[in-house]
């Protein structure tokens, strides 16, 4: 990267347009983005799930922070509407993963998911808040699940915070759902 | 004018027809095999209490009588899509494969795009192009929703779709499920029949023609391309088809659906069309008690990779195996 950042040469990220993350930290070139290998650890080390799942997967930057998993061919850099899903928060000081993203890939966790009862799955899909003081795991974000015919199914993302657990469904995707125990 | 008088010389039944077109439909979910099986849909129904009924030709789609399709955990969690039973058949036509390329030239809000996505495992390129910018995001949300990875969506006129922004330059398969009078969807929306006009017919068949040829140009030598309308109005379907086989390099292949279905007719109106315009399927409301829809199945000319041009090499099957 060249030291004059003060350059108007210097690339900056285009909030219209797909641009592929960089492989590594050492190869970027636009500042504040993410790399491929900062993605692939930061799932590792906050959800435990392996980066060779997402072996195959292209990651790309579209707005700020957004970051987008695709699994199809891409010409680089692809002037499109979407490519795959939105996958990733970045650019902010706790990285926040999407609801779409837990829901297609967070059965492959091992750490940071939360179990919840039936009630507390219904009560989670409707966007609200609740006390959850038995969690003496970390705070931040987690993966909430819930069992659905015999097996745990991710429901979204939450956030824990002082014996909290928010609820971080987005607007559109709450549900009123009747609890099935 | 009630537009399904115009139909009733092209119908063996004509009380049976008009009876199932006054009858409500059911709503129907397709289970979203990136995600779940149908078997786990149905044990999750099973679980919930809510109420399904199987549809014999195809197991991954549930009848709900008691209807809402969006109240429950399978749906949540992107198990399943509402979709209705004859708008699953262009899709099993279309027959994509994982790895392959394929554009969906009408797409939004997404039902089939989502449905061709599944069919490739998720694996290949499924281009979900539509001229709405306003309905790409419905189908921007049934994609997410669905976890489906290997969409590019594009906002395009499809009859001079470029595929400049994409990494390849033509395409195995492609979908043209076109904008219609949507007659055949009246069980669902009786007002079509109230707003239906013969100059929309007409209007909407000059667009399906240049979206048709734009899909048959767009496509590899041997690739497959699909025309689906959910109206019966053979200016819409078979005359569409004539114009297409007469315009571009192309040919109409026999194909079998799960269910019932009428050939497409070669005279319409004074009008008189391409004898293998009977390759089409017209589905009609009475026969399995579904929406109205219409489907054929073209063959794009030249050779394959094969080498194989000929009509009997299509219609053997496999077509862009």
């Amino acid at each position: 990267m060249s030291d004059d950042t003060s350059s108007d040469d210097a690339p900056t990220n285009d909030g219209q347009r797909f641009d592929r993350l960089p492989a590594t930290p050492d190869e970027r070139e636009v500042e504040g983005r993410a790399s491929r290998a900062e993605v692939l650890d930061w799932w590792h080390e906050r959800f435990g799930i392996e980066p060779a799942i997402f072996e195959g997967y292209s990651f790309w930057e579209k707005g700020a922070g957004k970051v987008w998993i695709f699994n199809g061919e891409a010409t680089d850099p692809s002037e499109v509407e979407a490519i795959g899903m939105t996958f990733l928060r970045t650019r902010q000081e706790h990285w926040k993963p999407t609801g779409r993203a837990v829901s297609r890939f967070g059965r492959h966790a091992t750490k940071n998911v939360i179990e919840l009862d039936p009630r507390q799955a219904s009560r989670f899909a409707a966007g609200e808040d609740q006390d959850l003081p038995e969690w003496d795991g970390d705070w931040g974000y987690l993966i909430a699940t819930h069992e659905v015919a015999g097996e745990s199914v991710p429901i979204g993302v939450g956030l824990y915070l002082y014996d909290e657990l928010r609820s971080v469904v987005p607007k559109g995707s709450r549900a009123d759902l009747p609890v099935v125990e | 004018m009630n537009p399904l008088d115009r139909y009733e010389s092209l119908v063996d039944d004509v009380d049976a027809f008009r009876a199932a077109c006054d009858r409500p439909l059911p709503s129907v979910v397709r289970t979203n095999e990136i995600a779940a099986t149908p078997a786990r849909v149905r044990e999750a129904f099973d679980e919930a209490g809510v109420a399904y009924e199987a549809v014999d030709w195809h197991d991954g789609l549930f009848r709900l009588p008691d209807g809402n399709p969006g109240g429950n955990w399978p749906y949540v969690h992107g198990w399943t899509h509402g979709q209705e039973e004859v708008s699953a058949l262009p899709g099993l036509a279309l027959d994509p494969r994982p790895g392959e390329r394929v554009w969906d030239a009408c797409a939004a809000p997404g039902s089939k795009t989502t449905q061709i996505a599944d069919a490739m495992d998720d694996e290949g390129t499924v281009v979900a192009n539509d001229n709405n910018l306003g309905r790409l995001s419905a189908l921007r949300h049934n994609a997410e929703r669905l976890g489906i990875t290997n969409a590019v969506v594009t906002n395009q006129d499809a009859r001079n779709f470029s595929l400049k922004p994409l990494a390849f330059d033509e395409f195995d398969r492609a979908l043209v499920d076109a904008p219609c009078s949507c007659e055949g969807t009246c069980r669902k929306n009786p007002d079509v029949l109230d707003e239906w006009t013969l100059d929309h017919v007409h209007a909407v068949a000059g667009i399906q023609k240049g979206v048709l040829a734009r899909a048959v140009q767009a496509t590899r030598p041997g690739g497959v391309v699909v025309y689906s309308t959910c109206t019966f109005a053979p200016e819409e379907n078979e005359a569409v088809l004539d114009h297409v086989l007469a315009s571009e390099d192309c040919e109409l292949v026999k194909f079998d659906l799960p269910v019932e279905t009428d050939p497409g007719v070669t005279e319409w109106d004074g009008e008189t069309y391409d004898e293998s315009v009977t390759r089409a399927k017209r589905i009609y409301p009475h026969r399995n008690d579904t929406g109205g829809f219409f489907c054929a199945k073209l063959r794009v000319g030249g050779e394959d990779d094969d080498g194989r041009t000929d009509r009997a090499a299509a219609d053997d099957e496999g077509v862009a195996a």
